[in-house]
């Protein structure tokens, strides 16, 4: 069997009595921009909380090139290549916006704790060719205007963008954007919009996309998923599940 | 290139602890004064010899500063834990005692009544930061189980393990009844020889210092012996200044960043990248160490103390300096501890002032006397009298203030002296416009 980059094999995850994700299988191939979309409560953010090992799925199996991410740590997971931006925006607020993005690097990066404290040979040298990739970053996502600030302080459209940053910055092979583009007005829309196909085009990581902007979704996603309840009902490219009666009847239910 | 701004032209200056030639000369000033305060230095510019801040090289002043010193190293280690990473600890105190202990065993004096195999300060220094760094580890785990209130908690505990541990190893501590004798501030090479440097009596500065006298001579006035306290102070302020280096370095590279990003945002944290547990690890080894250090000179610089020593009150005096001085930052953790110890001798100095004006008589006299009781049968908030008084003695007082104060600035200024030292400097910054 061929490997994909990343695939769930029948996941299910349940909360005592609750079912929140039931047989979900799909895979995601190399560069590809994969959305999952379905009505609020639907599993979407369990999906990527299991792929990131947050939580830990009862049933079924979740393959990265092939090897099980089961029983992973969340940080091991990271350094795998997983990168994920989050629904409610979780930066670090006291942290400016160089050392969120910087926090990004972790993974990429190895001095200690000794090296660092020393500042010697090593660990300055690794400090600037860490400021030069995040720069490359803020200057991706035209935020340069705003490199000294403390998050915690700048608007909302920014503080996503932001939070895109600092998972560029782990130079993912696959990236999880949790609901980019929520609450945001036309404009910023738009503005996210271009910098996911940029992403998508200059550095060629694969993403899941979960959101709730249909506009978005069936402009730019290759192919979408469908949950709801925990449980998958459709899968397939963005015009056949426009088309799909069982996702029209889990949007708007069912005609009376 | 004249007339141009000072523009950064490398990430490497822009990130450099001291980016400014502004902060670099003021620094530089700085530090200049304060080694020149002990030596009661003056500088003479003509016929006249200027001695800023004089005052304080009077020894019990000194003696404050050196404690300033010795506190401000175990609250950066503190401040790396709390302020830093998160981790609420009430556990300092502990770690301190096994700093001062491992220092005892190791550079006590040999064949006295209490362990001591009488080795020199750069064995024992060291040693007592990494033994308190090892147990610090040992206490890690916990706080990946709990955290906030719950680890404070714990962390108390461990205060109190500590003490009745002093109290009852008879053998190392000297048990509560009369403490035992410490390791001295002076640098040997080796057990028994005379010392090379000693910090702890009166006498000429390090000879090769000479060469500064005659380097500066002619403006600055270098007295030919120092006292036993300037030379304590210059030692702790040279290795306050070590600590300060390395704090700022850990804050500004990777396991720093580590740090915040998990007191800000542990789950997000994890998820980027950074191991949860190894991370914890790192910060109680490293802000343990600190305080093992200062463990160790505190106790070289009282030289006989008792386990008591290591109590709750101590952490708690720690978790103080971070949280008046502005928890998170390296200044603001040094504005801190310069302010509680110099603080309560303010407030003394201006007690007896207040007294010694009632009793001068006078227009102020009276507006003094309302707040200074200077009789038995004179009401008043302080009073400078020995034994039983209708006032709070100051030391009293200074307990009052220092309780207030502490709540003012949890209720008033969560980020400290340091936040208030940004205000002011921001608002000068855009002066004369508001901003």
């Amino acid at each position: 069997m061929s490997e994909h980059l990343l695939e769930f094999r029948d996941v299910g995850l349940s909360f005592k009595g609750v079912k929140a994700l039931d047989g979900v299988s799909f895979h995601v191939d190399d560069g590809e921009l994969f959305a999952i979309i379905g009505p609020n409560g639907a599993g979407k953010t369990s999906t990527f909380n299991c792929l990131n090992g947050v939580y830990r799925p009862q049933r079924g199996d979740i393959l990265w090139d092939g090897k099980s991410l089961l029983g992973r740590r969340p940080d091991r997971i990271a350094k795998l290549g997983i990168a994920r931006t989050f629904q409610n925006i979780e930066l670090f607020a006291h942290m400016n916006v160089l050392e969120n993005i910087s926090l990004g690097r972790h993974v990429r990066t190895n001095v200690g704790w000794l090296a660092g404290s020393l500042w010697v040979g090593k660990a300055k040298r690794e400090e600037m060719a860490n400021r030069e990739k995040v720069e490359e970053i803020i200057d991706l996502l035209e935020i340069e205007q705003w490199r000294k600030y403390p998050v915690g302080l700048l608007p909302y459209g920014v503080q996503k963008r932001v939070e895109l940053g600092r998972a560029l910055a782990m130079e993912p092979k696959m990236l999880l954007l949790d609901e980019p583009v929520a609450g945001m007005n036309l404009e910023e829309t738009e503005d996210m919009a271009r910098f996911i196909l940029d992403i998508r085009e200059e550095l060629g990581i694969a993403m899941i996309l979960v959101e709730h902007d249909m506009g978005l979704v069936m402009d730019i996603a290759d192919r979408i998923l469908v949950l709801d309840f925990g449980t998958p009902i459709a899968t397939g490219l963005p015009a056949d599940i426009q088309r799909n009666p069982e996702v029209i009847k889990a949007y708007l239910g069912e005609e009376v | 290139m004249r007339g141009r701004p000072h523009l950064y032209v490398s990430y490497e200056s822009e990130q450099s602890l001291l980016p400014t030639w502004t902060q670099r000369v003021i620094v530089v000033l700085f530090l200049f004064l304060m080694v020149l305060i002990p030596l009661n230095g003056g500088i003479e510019i003509g016929e006249r010899v200027f001695q800023p801040l004089g005052f304080l090289s009077d020894n019990s002043w000194l003696k404050i500063l050196s404690r300033v010193a010795i506190f401000g190293i175990g609250a950066l280690g503190l401040n790396i834990l709390t302020g830093l990473a998160g981790q609420v600890s009430l556990g300092h105190a502990f770690f301190m005692g096994i700093g001062a202990y491992t220092a005892a065993v190791l550079g006590g004096e040999v064949g006295k009544a209490h362990w001591g195999l009488g080795l020199p300060i750069w064995i024992w220094l060291p040693a007592a930061g990494l033994v308190a760094a090892l147990v610090g580890m040992l206490v890690a785990p916990t706080a990946v189980r709990v955290r906030g209130l719950y680890l404070a908690i714990v962390t108390l505990g461990l205060v109190f393990i500590g003490e009745y541990l002093f109290r009852n190893l008879v053998s190392i501590t000297g048990g509560s009844q009369s403490g035992r004798k410490f390791p001295e501030l002076e640098f040997r090479w080796w057990q028994s020889e005379e010392p090379a440097l000693a910090f702890n009596s009166d006498g000429p500065i390090w000879a090769p210092f000479n060469w500064l006298d005659w380097l500066l001579g002619p403006w600055i006035n270098f007295p030919a012996d120092v006292s036993e306290e300037a030379k304590t102070y210059l030692i702790l302020l040279v290795l306050l200044v070590v600590f300060v280096v390395l704090a700022k370095n850990l804050q500004r590279t990777r396991i720093g960043r580590a740090f915040m990003a998990l007191r800000d945002r542990d789950i997000a944290a994890e998820v980027m990248g950074v191991p949860d547990a190894k991370t914890k690890f790192e910060a109680f080894a490293i802000s343990s160490f600190y305080a093992g250090v200062a463990g160790a000179l505190l106790v070289a610089f009282i030289g006989r103390t008792i386990p008591e020593q290591f109590n709750l009150l101590l952490s708690v005096q720690f978790v103080a300096i971070i949280l008046i001085g502005g928890a998170g930052t390296v200044a603001g953790t040094l504005m801190g501890s310069v302010f509680v110890f110099v603080f309560p001798r303010l407030v003394q100095d201006f007690s007896v002032w207040l007294t010694e004006t009632v009793e001068a008589g006078g227009v102020l006299s009276s507006v003094a006397d309302f707040f200074v009781s200077t009789s038995l049968d004179d009401p008043g908030l302080v009073s400078t009298l020995e034994g039983v008084s209708p006032g709070l003695n100051v030391s009293q007082l200074n307990l009052v203030i220092y309780g207030l104060l502490i709540v003012g600035f949890l209720i008033f200024e969560p980020l400290g002296l340091y936040g208030i030292w940004l205000r002011i400097r921001n608002y000068w910054k855009g002066w004369p416009f508001t901003y």
